[in-house]
């Protein structure tokens, strides 16, 4: 038998050995000895060797679960013979020392795609960039390989593993580690380029344009991580909720409200050349915030329903990570940042002034989830006093902040850099006006209005959807629709980006206000034979039935969705599911999705004689959640590829 | 259309001032909804009876053996640290896991001498124990059990 584990150890090994030299290497030319040209080239290479390395290393680890070497401790505890192919495979990041691994390869996979597309770049900056790049991936490396390898060997060979948390047995959850992890650790470049830039003291207009595509694609993967997990969450715990404001879940929106403000703010650096000290000052504290999700995640100090097993020692090694991540960045920073400032020559009302604006709220928005995350942390340290912040201190105090940030989203498209409100600035507040006082109406005959908050949430979906629709009205004129995609060609991939990363915000508040306001439940405990209705529409109770999937048992309800009128919409299923090797249970919702709402139903406890119970819901529109997100993302997205390297200190637009 | 020139230090100063407004704007939120919008924990020895007022509380111990009586949808139980107890109403349908012997966080209000649940929080995985429940317990030495996964 190849001894693939040891294999996958040794790379691993050689590829920390890779990353301290190519942390350390620019210290040559820096003391004379060498000239950056040559250091890039060793940078370079030296990065895509232990690129190959960790890649041949994650490998060896998959490999091990795919053929189920249970000799692997990680293997043995964490997968089973039993278990489909998808999920061997996703096992391996289903736990703490796998998933490091995954962080690493993203890590220097980037790394990697720096070292290959920075050829134009000058060759100091490259250098440095990829330093500290390698010194990130150095001290993962050595955490995974000294508190947490994924290839420790046991003794004694078990004849079959322990498996892995059924919960974590599903598609959603197998995907959405690696892009979370894509974005978290995307920013890491943004970060060693912001690093970088204050080393050499000199941040240029170009330094805007170099980060910003990494900003761009964290940021994308970013969105798409956390809709993934949010869907997860709704569908697999059943409990209808999309959003629990849990640590695990705060310790991602932290970041992405970060690097929101980094796309924002680099656009400023890039056509204007302004807001760089803060601009940097973003990049470091977007990364490091990654890091407090990686440590909150990892560590267990904070009780969360997603978390996997903690261990301390651990905890501590990551805290060290991130307060010399975040520390040395910083004195640099307070060292020289002023330096970097510079004076502005734009007006009050101008798109410079609205961006900033932005910055403040989204940075706001971010110290709120940070506080509520961590304050009952520090009570307990301080007094013992254990508590809980639920989502109503984020409801009362994140919500309002955002709030006035939409309302700025509408505002801050239609005006002008350096100076003044373009053109059509008025007609467009006119129509986000009108598309307010629309929603307003459209929700009072809808008659889920119930107070100020609702009224509020309702006038800026329309504010937001009217204005940003007024405003591409304005630019494409969809009523001459012959020569729309000559005047569509001529926009800049960065307007297309606001536009769709506006309008898909507009839809994810679409949805997340109608699942908030309209949602309809019922909490029952049925018989067989029997009728639910939940708002207009019926379930009958049909029967009870046990089936046997690929690795576990269930219970399941069979329900009869019907109309009003007795007529068969379709079958619901809502099972519990038993998984003898895990020796867990699972609840599985039962979800009719469809664009104008889900229809939801769970099975809990019960039996024939007490009767089952069910919650049964219907909540309207909430897949435009997660359609709302993935309009950004692809908003994002096209702001990375339709790039236009155009930079005029004076551009309008 | 609209063309205000100002210096570069008017500008400042509406930034500023922005800034400041901002800061104070957030501080007041996040003080208001921490005042009001903290939910305490506590297990039933804890409990005392000023806290019994509070407007929300979560309680945390073991459903005690033979406490369970479900009646449609409504369930009452006996929560136990193994000093005191607690009687728990609960309206609504209930985890997986809930069972007699089983470590759950129940979230709700005193009605006189019983907590009126309106969350009951019990692990998918058999062996979960709440961090709460699993420290208070092994301060009394009732439960040693290890919580790594």
């Amino acid at each position: 038998m190849i001894a693939f584990a040891e294999i996958g150890h040794l790379a691993l090994f050689i590829a920390l050995i890779c990353s301290l030299c190519q942390a350390f290497l620019p210290v040559f030319p820096a003391l004379g000895k060498t000239s950056y040209a040559s250091c890039i080239a060793i940078s370079r290479l030296l990065q895509l060797l232990a690129t190959l390395l960790v890649f041949i290393s994650f490998s060896a680890l998959i490999y091990g679960f795919i053929v189920s070497d249970f000799s692997m401790s990680l293997v043995a505890t964490y997968s089973h013979s039993a278990k489909p192919l998808l999920y061997k495979i996703s096992g391996a990041w289903g736990n703490h020392e796998g998933s490091l691994l995954l962080w690493i390869v993203i890590l220097v996979l980037f790394g990697g795609i720096f070292a290959v597309t920075s050829t134009t770049l000058p060759s100091r900056f490259s250098s440095l960039t990829l330093s500290i790049q390698a010194s990130i991936s150095a001290s993962f490396l050595a955490f995974s390989l000294f508190t947490s390898s994924p290839f420790e060997r046991l003794t004694v060979t078990p004849l079959d593993g322990r498996g892995l948390n059924p919960v974590l047995q599903d598609i959603g959850l197998a995907l959405h580690p690696p892009m979370l992890y894509l974005g978290y650790v995307g920013l890491s470049l943004a970060f060693s380029m912001a690093v970088a830039g204050l080393i050499e003291g000199k941040i240029t207009q170009q330094w805007g344009q170099w980060i910003r595509p990494w900003a761009l694609s964290a940021w994308c993967a970013l969105t798409l991580g956390i809709a993934l997990g949010s869907w997860w969450a709704y569908y697999e715990l059943g409990w209808g909720g999309w959003w629990f404001w849990d640590p695990v879940e705060n310790a991602s929106l932290m970041p992405w409200l970060a690097a929101t403000a980094l796309i924002h703010s680099t656009l400023v650096v890039e056509k204007r050349g302004q807001l760089k000290s803060w601009t940097i000052l973003l990049a470091i504290l977007a990364f490091s915030l990654s890091l407090v999700g990686t440590f909150i995640v990892r560590s267990g100090l904070l009780t969360s329903v997603h978390s996997f097993a903690s261990d301390p020692s651990r905890g501590v090694f990551i805290l060290c990570i991130l307060l010399l991540a975040t520390g040395l960045p910083l004195l640099l920073f307070a060292w020289r940042g002023p330096s970097l400032s510079t004076k502005s020559d734009a007006g009050i009302i101008s798109r410079d002034t609205a961006l900033i604006v932005n910055n403040i709220i989204l940075v706001m928005a971010t110290t709120i989830v940070l506080i509520g995350t961590f304050y009952p942390l520090g009570l307990e340290m301080v007094t013992g006093q254990r508590i809980t912040v639920g989502p109503p201190y984020f409801e009362a105090s994140f919500n309002p902040v955002i709030a006035i940030g939409l309302i700025g989203m509408a505002i801050a498209p239609v005006t002008m850099w350096k100076n003044g409100l373009l053109s059509h600035a008025g007609a467009s507040m006119m129509v986000a006006g009108g598309g307010a006082c629309l929603a307003i109406a459209i929700g009072g005959w809808a008659g889920v209005i119930e107070n100020a908050a609702s009224i509020a949430a309702i006038a800026l979906l329309g504010w937001l959807g009217f204005g940003v629709l007024a405003d591409m009205q304005k630019r494409l004129k969809f009523h001459q629709l012959t020569s729309i995609i000559t005047r569509a060609n001529k926009i800049d991939g960065a307007i297309w980006g606001l536009w769709l990363g506006h309008l898909g915000m507009a839809i994810f508040m679409l949805g997340a206000i109608g699942d908030g306001l309209g949602r309809q439940e019922q909490t029952i405990r049925a018989h067989p034979g029997d009728v639910i209705m939940v708002a207009d529409k019926q379930y009958r109770f049909i029967e009870m039935q046990q089936n046997q999937g690929p690795n576990y048992t269930t219970r399941t309800a069979l329900l009869g969705l019907e109309d009003e009128d007795g007529n068969l919409l379709g079958y619901m299923r809502p099972e519990t599911r038993f998984y003898p090797a895990e020796r867990q249970t699972t609840t599985e919702a039962a979800i009719r999705p469809r664009l104008s709402g889900d229809d939801y139903a769970v099975l809990a406890d019960g039996n024939d004689e007490i009767g089952y119970s069910l919650r049964l819901y219907h909540k309207p529109f909430v897949s435009w959640i997660w359609g709302g997100a993935i309009i950004m993302a692809i908003g994002g997205l096209i702001a990375l590829i339709m790039r236009r390297p155009i930079i005029t200190a004076t551009q309008t637009s | 259309m609209m063309n205000i020139s100002t210096s570069p230090r008017q500008r400042r100063l509406v930034i500023i001032g922005l800034s400041g407004a901002a800061l104070c704007l957030a501080v007041w939120l996040v003080t208001s909804a921490l005042r009001d919008n903290i939910v305490l924990f506590f297990t039933p020895s804890e409990l005392t009876a000023e806290h019994m007022g509070a407007k929300r509380l979560r309680i945390g111990g073991l459903v005690e053996t033979g406490s369970i009586i479900i009646s449609g949808t409504n369930a009452h139980f006996v929560i136990t640290d193994e000093t005191d107890t607690i009687n728990v109403s609960y309206e609504g349908a209930l985890p997986d896991l809930f069972r007699d012997g089983q470590g759950v966080i129940t979230e709700g209000r005193f009605e006189s001498d019983i907590f009126i649940a309106d969350t009951v929080l019990a692990k998918h995985d058999e062996n979960y124990m709440p961090r709460e429940i699993a420290d208070s317990l092994k301060k009394q030495g009732v439960w040693q059990g290890d919580k790594t996964q």
